[in-house]
């Protein structure tokens, strides 16, 4: 008992036949092999499996696929364009805002979400923005310099907003 | 063939070259377990033990055998048939791959279900009947070793009781006297938490056994993928040479994915018995009831002091709760680690320390969590002795620190239980400490504060930790009887890029750049033109992986040799295309020149071009080697941890305003990554002390098997990092470094707890046992009140 659904992933319309239950990270995982969404909890909890349905982050492993169907989903492999690395892609890299990566594509959409709506975000803003997403390894430290570098590239401003 | 004219770059060691290993990631194009997909791949479910101590009578697996797309169901029984129902620890005590007579912890894999899909496994584990005769469930390890618990290892032969070891280091007397002669004794009785690594992709393996050639190709999360070879040579009766461990990216560690655990095995088994290859990726609530945990010590420890804050010695007595195997990750002759490292930084004349081991029915491992094999419960504890003598003693907690630090001229320096720390300067690091936070004014602060009244309290915590890592010297050091040197191998290509192969195998610490750049400070090859190749046991030297803050002390030695190997030969080979002797020629990084005539020189790309097409006669061609680095010590890096916290009086709750932290690492290849690295480990501590903990009730169903119930920090309760440091090269280490991964786990978590504690020391408080929850201080105070 499959259905059939059409979802714009990172641009381009994409067509599938699913099972109901099949949820919306295995999907991307398996049926349409965008490996960048991870699992690392099962409970909604973790965020590894990010993206973003609509521009808005959504925990990929507590969604259906069958939800998505006639939405635009943009996942990690649609950060960069035109062979270019997204700002946020730069400001992780640049910052040292990941050690083993596995938190990192998540961490990466949800602070590009993050940017869309506040261009200038302080370092509270950012940390309640991605408190959602754990990351084991940096501390987070770095990832908040990986957002305020990207800001600083998205949107040059003579200085940083305070508290 | 071109060769790449590269200009030699001086200073690649202490440069902060960004990571060579991001590119993939930030694509979203790293190659975790779970993304490797095999031809004609099949998917493993396992089913647990919901009772932690059950006698199974049946297992009924025809309704799930049943369910189309389930290609087989694997249990014990089966398992036994091939001798494969039960395996070795890393500990050399036995564990159940698939239980066969008893359960013996919830969470324990009963039954694993091989499916074409993986929804159709995990729909077939419902499918599966398993009559369980519910048994008396052990938790308490103090009630494991009295009189009358129930025998939890009844198919150990000989194995009458819950106790599994009992050890002892130090001099007993020379303690005893030093206790007789002190004007008091302070003590801490306390309890390291039950805690879990929990690396945040789960554990996991794709193994692909091929019936036709026999050949064994394993993915898997492996922090140690040969140490693993060569562990499956032994369990499953493969021939080696058949086997191939390849760890792919690793979605982090800390010591979680050292052992082996019987997901792998299984999967392994079904793949030989069915002839395709089976994936195995573990939920959230298997890694975490079932894999792995770490801590768990009920510790007490005695410090002898005279009345003006000499120490005198130390007694240390504690219990580890170890689950219902010995499956602690560490060397062999140290059966509780390195808990006789428990002297710290300081001077201690004696030291006696006496631990046992006891079985209860919970999870085995005892991994060590970002650690050196059991360091972390050490430190602790004899920072928080410090404090409360400090208190006692009325002293500054610094001052006596101070007082009592082995001193930077008595390096090498013996400690009481027989470690030679080699090298340290305590004091530059507290003093540093003290100074950045700005410690008088904050003691000012706090005076007033508590003047006040008003309910908000400020607490400053100190720790000043030495740990040893680096394991080790193969005198001493070995798992399962392999001794725990690592190895490099590197191969310099014709155009004068290279390879550099590893025996360990990185989970994020940055191996690809920091290890190409020992090797470019060595031969002058810029980093981005050498390749980082670690994690597959058929193209890499073996090694004993990545734990314990052992890579860089052990295998980056070993890169640095090898390194200087090719650098020898290199000199041969520049003499011969400039036809000068040897002894005529001088290395600047990147090229051998004539000495007197500079602009007569080979770079070290030209001599590689040489190596291949017009080496001397008589010397083998090419330009690569091997080294096996055998420590010849470990290495002690050291730190100072100072953490302020506030902590409103009436309700407990307590938040870091303040952290502070010295490291002193030895050299540091690349800063940005070492820094990392402290910050990772300053996070895990913070977790620790304040909410990560694995709980049990009584009937040893586990609390805290999901990330709803078990709390891990998220960016808006983890405070803000200041780092610094101060640089004592290990005297010993080809390069001086000392390796960092685990010290701020380690050290940290007391500063935490010495915070909190200080904050309401006035009121009487001298303990509040980990995690630090707002209840828990509320009712420290609450009790002081209620007794004063």
């Amino acid at each position: 008992m499959h259905r059939s659904i059409t979802v714009t992933v990172n641009g381009q319309a994409r067509t599938a036949e699913v099972e109901p239950r099949m949820l919306l990270v295995h999907f991307l995982r398996e049926v349409l092999d965008l490996r960048g969404a991870h699992v690392g909890c099962d409970t909604t909890s973790c965020g590894a499996c990010a993206v973003l349905v609509d521009g808005v982050p959504v925990k990929s492993c507590t969604m259906f696929a069958v939800q998505v169907d006639g939405k635009s989903l943009t996942t990690v492999e649609g950060l960069a364009s035109n062979g270019q690395k997204h700002a946020i892609q730069e400001g992780f890299k640049e910052e040292h805002g990941l050690q083993c990566g596995f938190c990192t594509p998540a961490m990466m959409l949800v602070a590009s979400a993050l940017l869309e709506e506040n261009p200038n975000p302080s370092e509270r803003e950012i940390r309640w923005a991605i408190s959602g997403n754990l990351c084991r390894c940096t501390g987070y430290q770095n990832i908040v310099k990986a957002v305020q570098h990207a800001a600083a590239t998205l949107h040059p401003q003579p200085a940083g907003r305070t508290e | 063939m071109a060769v790449t004219e590269t200009e030699p770059s001086p200073g690649w060691l202490g440069k902060s070259v960004k990571r060579k290993e991001d590119d993939r990631f930030i694509a979203g194009r790293g190659n975790y377990i779970e993304d490797v997909k095999l031809p004609a791949m099949l998917h493993m479910a396992i089913l647990r033990s919901p009772y932690a101590h059950a006698r199974i009578n049946s297992i009924d697996t025809s309704a799930a055998t049943a369910l189309p797309g389930v290609v087989a169901v694997v249990t014990g029984e089966l398992l036994a048939q091939h001798n494969l129902a039960w395996m070795p620890t890393l500990s050399g005590d036995t564990q159940a791959v698939l239980a066969t007579d008893k359960v013996r912890f919830q969470g324990q894999e009963v039954a694993c279900v091989i499916a074409e899909d993986r929804y159709v496994a995990h729909d077939a584990l419902e499918l599966i009947e398993v009559d369980y005769e519910p048994l008396p469930a052990v938790v308490d390890p103090f009630a494991a070793l009295a009189e009358g618990a129930p025998l939890i290892r009844d198919d150990k032969d000989g194995q009458t009781d819950n106790r599994i070891y009992h050890w002892e280091a130090g001099d007993p007397e020379a303690t005893e006297r030093a206790f007789a002669e002190a004007d008091r004794v302070v003590t801490v009785d306390t309890h390291y938490p039950r805690s879990h690594p929990s690396p945040l992709e789960c554990c996991g393996c794709v193994a692909d056994v091929n019936p036709a050639s026999g050949r064994a190709t394993i993915y898997m999360t492996s922090q140690a993928p040969h140490a693993i070879r060569t562990v499956f040579a032994l369990v499953a009766g493969l021939p080696e040479q058949n086997i191939q461990i390849i760890s792919p990216d690793i979605g982090g560690g800390f010591g979680n994915k050292v052992p082996v655990y019987p997901g792998y095995v299984v999967a392994t088994a079904a793949s030989l018995l069915i002839g395709r290859p089976v994936k195995w990726i573990e939920d959230r609530t298997g890694n975490l009831i079932s894999t792995g945990f770490a801590r768990d010590f009920h510790m007490k420890g005695e410090l002898a002091l005279t009345d003006d804050g000499r120490m005198l010695g130390l007694r240390v007595t504690m219990l580890s709760d170890q689950g219902y195997a010995y499956a602690d990750a560490q060397p062999s002759k140290l059966k509780a680690g390195l808990f006789h490292i428990v002297t710290g930084s300081y001077a201690m004349p004696a030291a006696h320390v006496i631990t046992d081991g006891a079985y209860t029915n919970k999870a085995p491992g005892g991994v060590a969590y970002r650690c050196s094999f059991r360091v972390t419960e050490a430190s602790f504890l004899i920072e928080r002795l410090v404090q409360s003598a400090a208190y006692d003693l009325g002293m500054d907690p610094a001052e006596l620190r101070r007082k009592n630090f082995i001193r930077p001229d008595q390096f090498p320096y013996t400690s009481a239980t027989g470690f030679v720390y080699d090298s340290g300067d305590y004091e530059a690091a507290l003093d540093l400490a003290l100074e950045k936070a700005g410690y008088e004014a904050l003691r000012t602060e706090q005076a007033k504060l508590r003047e006040e009244g008003k309910g908000k309290l400020l607490g400053i915590g100190i720790a000043s930790m030495t740990e040893a890592l680096g394991a080790g010297p193969s005198r001493d050091y070995d798992i399962l009887g392999i001794k725990m040197f690592d190895s490099a191998e590197l191969r310099v290509h014709p155009t004068g890029k290279a390879i550099l192969k590893l025996g360990v195998r990185h989970q994020g610490q940055g191996h690809e750049t920091t290890f190409a750049q020992i090797v470019a400070h060595e031969l002058g090859i810029p980093p981005d033109d050498i390749l980082v190749h670690e994690g597959d046991t058929d193209n890499t030297p073996y090694g004993l992986g990545t734990y314990a803050s052992r890579s860089t002390p052990v295998a980056g030695a070993a890169a640095a040799m090898v390194a200087r190997k090719l650098r020898d030969k290199s000199k041969t080979i520049a003499a011969h295309l400039l036809e000068v002797a040897e002894e005529d020629l001088e290395w600047e990084i990147g090229r051998f020149s004539v000495k007197g005539a500079p602009d007569r020189s080979k770079t070290i790309q030209e001599i590689a071009f040489a190596a291949y097409t017009d080496h001397p006669p008589g010397m083998e061609a090419g330009l690569e080697g091997v080294h096996y680095y055998d420590p010849p010590n470990l290495t002690f890096p050291f730190a100072t941890y100072l953490v302020v916290v506030e902590v409103d009086a009436e309700t407990g709750e307590w938040k870091p305003r303040q952290v502070v932290a010295v490291d002193d690492c030895g050299v540091r290849i690349n800063p940005m990554i070492v820094e990392g690295q402290i910050m990772g480990g300053l996070t895990e501590g913070f977790a620790m002390s304040a909410m990560q903990q694995i709980t049990f009730d009584e009937d040893g169903n586990c609390i805290g098997a999901n990330f709803m119930d078990y709390l891990l920090p998220t960016a808006w309760e983890t405070p803000h990092f200041d780092l610094y440091e101060t640089c004592t090269p290990s005297p010993h280490h080809p390069i001086g470094c000392k390796g960092v991964g685990e010290s701020a786990t380690v050290g940290s978590p007391a500063a935490f707890v010495n915070a909190v504690v200080d904050a309401v020391a006035h009121l009487g408080v001298r303990d509040v046992d980990m995690p630090v929850t707002s209840g828990a201080v509320w009712e420290a105070i609450q009790g002081v009140k209620g007794g004063g």
